[in-house]
């Protein structure tokens, strides 16, 4: 297979890169994991952040960049962010341009909701679907367009000749073929990780895949331990643990209490408090939970039964269902059990503001699995936007790049042996990988969790260490044909390095910030306004820390200064 | 998973098709409170056989990727609570697709025939940025929650006996959808009458009752699409007055 670019992912910001570069004139391939339209996107349910101020009138990018870097931590990319925030509402116009329908106001404008840490009623959105909303719009788009998509196809390696991107080799699931994909140049945008932690709000494919495959090619990896734990999962039954509970039902006005019927967010955050940024709110919960002061189930009480059944069925549709399917609760009656649930990955592939380039030549990254814009931690609805504002740039900046250059060959030994790799995971007496994946991510969780503390973080990472061992005899009967039990061998692979990853650069940061908080730094220090680095080094990863680049004062005016407390 | 290795002296069977030889094994799985079909079809893949060939994705009834048939029933996996059915479970592909191997069949001409409906196509007049009424949105939003799932294909009896000639459930509700945003120009009703097919459905409304989002296929969707069809081959003006109705 051939074309200039080759996008990997098919979630939104895979497909709004493809209908960039498409418009533009380029021949692009568009593979995926799964079926085409079920991405994790789908699942985002709040909306889009954009200061379209349709609500607030006083909202605008301003505003929107503030509230960025500041829920950030300061240690997002500003330039990232002021982009975003400029973006965010000509990429609301078009995906409306391109089918997409959101609610409205009385006067008939895009209605926004208000989120965690927006200052202003921010969120565009339908219902609690408003990712299937734009996962489906960009779908029609690009069976419209000129992309060749291929579903279900596996990546196993990004081939790198003279220091550029020249091809890569997936397995398609349905025929068990391996095919050889070569390119000008390749966007990831194969989304996040949270499939790395055992609590997790994260589909199926979330397994870090596109993080290992730029790492192993050579590009870098930026504050990896940066990980969001979303306030509120569900808790029961256990099959849909982890299970997400929309922040919309605290924007539309739900409460948090403990066993004690207290709101105890007025304790912890007297202004914002529920709708404080999820980190504090994550935090707050945990704490409340660990002080006893939590259900058997080890959840704390979500209400919005006092807005009453009808409200709550057409605002939150698609929660009213969830827990009466699979809970037996009915929301417009009865709180919810909620507790934290591994949501985001805000670190990731290192890219250029500018281009979403990586270091390595013809290699670009887009969505959730591309750092820098989130700092230390998300704002609920910047995700969608970063999906469609990074999406185009992607697309836009490949096709810059693609345009005039020559396709690499890649020698087909080279192929050959990848392939001769992938097959040896099929044999008998093999370790099953589900269950050195079982012990992996009970390993992140136990260690590596919302609550992190050296000697837990060093333990994990030795029994990472383990695993690697082990991993070396997994193996799975069968053959290359619709083989979950192979692409769980792989997956773990990439799942292993995604941990190392993540667990050495929490114990490095010697202090609590957004998602990262270590019990034995409680505080937030100035010398580690850093983003840390991860890199292959030889087949080790090494880590190095550089300073956050400074904002220009047009934009520091913009922002609240940074306190620390012990200055 | 491992909520399902914990112990427990509760165990179901479960028996599940196995392409190769075309025939149900049974596989006893640990029970756990609230479990549903696809927790047990996982324990069976990753801890019982790794070779069983299953779909999924958001284990949340958001995706649609676990269609199956269970106890003949086109069902989700991860939204069928073992508690709420019989002792037997026979979990079966969907029948009215390709069997690729095992659970999992070929759906891939559902994408074929999106790409032939024609693309929604706004009104350049309009100011921008627009202006729609909510009474509008909630008009179309019931069949934007469709999450493609394809059990409405599945169940289609028209699809199953005459596979080529009828879209399906699935694209009738994708053209409501379209047909219904106020600020679409384009008339799809010849499209889905002549490639469409929609002539032979029959109104059985089976689609309607397996759809998991609880759309109303053939209420809401089908008999809206027939009766527009037969208004716009007799009276164009009659459906452009519908499509200008909403501009306030």
């Amino acid at each position: 297979m051939r074309s200039d670019i080759l996008i990997i992912g098919a979630g939104g910001a895979g497909m709004r890169a493809a209908i960039a570069a498409c418009e533009k004139g380029a021949d692009v391939i568009i593979v995926t994991k799964s079926l085409i339209g079920k991405a994790h996107t789908v699942m985002a349910e709040g909306g889009i952040a954009a200061s379209i101020a349709d609500v607030d009138k006083a909202d605008n990018w301003e505003t929107h960049f503030s509230d960025t870097i500041v829920e950030g931590v300061y240690i997002g990319d500003w330039r990232m962010a002021e982009l975003l925030a400029k973006e965010a509402p000509e990429r609301v116009y078009e995906l409306e341009r391109y089918g997409a329908i959101f609610d409205r106001t009385d006067e008939g404008k895009i209605m926004q909701r208000a989120f965690g840490g927006h200052t202003y009623k921010r969120l565009c959105h339908i219902g609690d679907k408003t990712g299937l909303e734009l996962i489906r719009t960009l779908e029609d788009k690009v069976l419209h367009s000129k992309a060749k998509i291929y579903d279900e196809i596996y990546i196993t390696k990004l081939f790198i000749k003279d220091g550029r991107f020249a091809g890569a080799l997936g397995i398609e699931m349905r025929s068990g073929d391996f095919i050889f994909f070569n390119a000008k140049a390749i966007i990831i945008s194969t989304g996040g990780c949270g499939r790395v932690y055992k609590i997790t709000s994260n589909s199926w494919e979330s397994t870090g895949d596109g993080l290992a495959l730029a790492y192993n090619a050579g590009a870098r990896l930026k504050d990896m331990e940066m990980i969001q734990f979303h306030p509120t999962g569900m808790v029961w039954p256990p099959g849909v643990r982890g299970l997400l509970v929309t922040e919309s039902v605290r924007g539309e006005g739900g409460i948090l209490l403990n066993t004690n019927h207290e709101r105890f967010m007025l304790r912890y955050s007297p202004e914002k408090r529920e709708l404080d940024a999820r980190d504090v709110v994550a935090r707050s919960i945990y704490y409340e939970i660990k002080a006893g002061r939590g259900t058997a189930h080890g959840a704390v009480y979500l209400d919005i039964s006092h807005k009453g059944a009808d409200f709550i069925k057409r605002k939150l549709p698609g929660m009213y269902s969830q827990f009466m399917e699979f809970a037996g609760v009915d929301i417009t009656k009865e709180p919810m059990e909620v507790a934290p649930t591994v949501h985001y990955q805000m670190g990731g592939i290192e890219v250029d503001p500018y281009t979403t380039s990586t270091c390595v030549s013809g290699v670009f990254a887009s969505g959730e699995v591309a750092s820098g814009l989130h700092g230390a931690n998300r704002l609920g609805g910047n995700s969608l936007a970063d999906i469609l504002v990074f999406g185009k740039i992607a697309g836009d900046n490949a096709f810059e790049f693609v345009n005039g250059k020559e396709f690499t060959e890649v020698l087909s030994n080279e192929i050959e042996s990848e392939i001769e790799r992938v097959k040896g995971y099929i044999r008998e007496g093999g370790r099953n990988p589900y269950n050195l994946m079982d012990e992996l991510t009970t390993v992140m969780e136990d260690y590596v969790g919302i609550m992190r503390v050296g000697d837990d973080m060093r333990a994990a990472i030795k029994r990472i260490d383990d695993l690697k061992i082990r991993a070396r005899e997994m193996g799975v009967r069968g053959t290359t044909k619709y083989n979950h039990g192979l692409l769980g061998c792989l997956e773990v692979e990439n799942m292993l390095i995604v941990c190392e990853a993540i667990a050495k650069s929490a114990l490095m940061r010697e202090e609590s910030r957004g998602g990262h908080t270590r019990s034995d730094f409680p505080k937030r220090r100035r010398e580690w306004k850093r983003n840390i680095i991860c890199y292959n080094n030889g087949g080790v990863m090494d880590f190095v820390t550089e300073p956050v680049p400074d904002l220009p004062d047009n934009l520091a005016r913009l922002v609240k200064p940074e306190v620390y407390e012990d200055e | 998973m491992s909520d399902l290795n914990s112990v427990s002296n509760r165990r179901i069977t479960i028996s599940i098709y196995r392409s190769e030889s075309r025939s149900y094994v049974d596989y006893t799985v640990p029970l756990e409170d609230g479990m549903v079909v696809l927790d047990a079809v996982r324990y069976v893949q990753e801890f019982i056989d790794t070779t069983l060939a299953i779909r999924w994705n958001c284990k949340a009834a958001r995706c649609g990727s676990c269609a199956a048939e269970i106890n003949n029933m086109p069902k989700l996996m991860c939204k069928t609570r073992i508690d709420t059915l019989p002792d037997k479970i026979r979990v079966a592909p969907m029948g009215a697709f390709t069997n690729v191997s095992d659970l999992v069949t070929d759906v891939s001409e559902n994408y074929m025939i999106n790409r032939q409906i024609p693309e929604f196509k706004p009104d350049e007049r309009a100011e921008r940025p627009w202006r729609i009424a909510q009474i509008d949105v909630d008009r179309t939003k019931e069949f934007r929650k469709c999450i493609e799932c394809f059990l409405c294909q599945d169940v289609c009896h028209v699809i199953r006996e005459h596979k080529a000639d009828y879209v399906g459930p699935r694209h009738v509700v994708k053209v409501a959808s379209l047909d219904m945003h106020p600020l679409d120009t384009l008339d799809r009703s010849e499209f889905l009458n002549r490639e469409g097919g929609l002539g032979f459905c029959n109104i059985t409304k089976c689609c309607q009752e397996v759809c998991p989002e609880g759309i109303h296929i053939t209420d809401n969707a089908i008999i809206q699409e027939k009766e527009r069809a037969v208004d716009g081959d007799y009276d164009p003006l009659l459906w452009i007055s519908r499509k200008i109705r909403h501009n306030r």
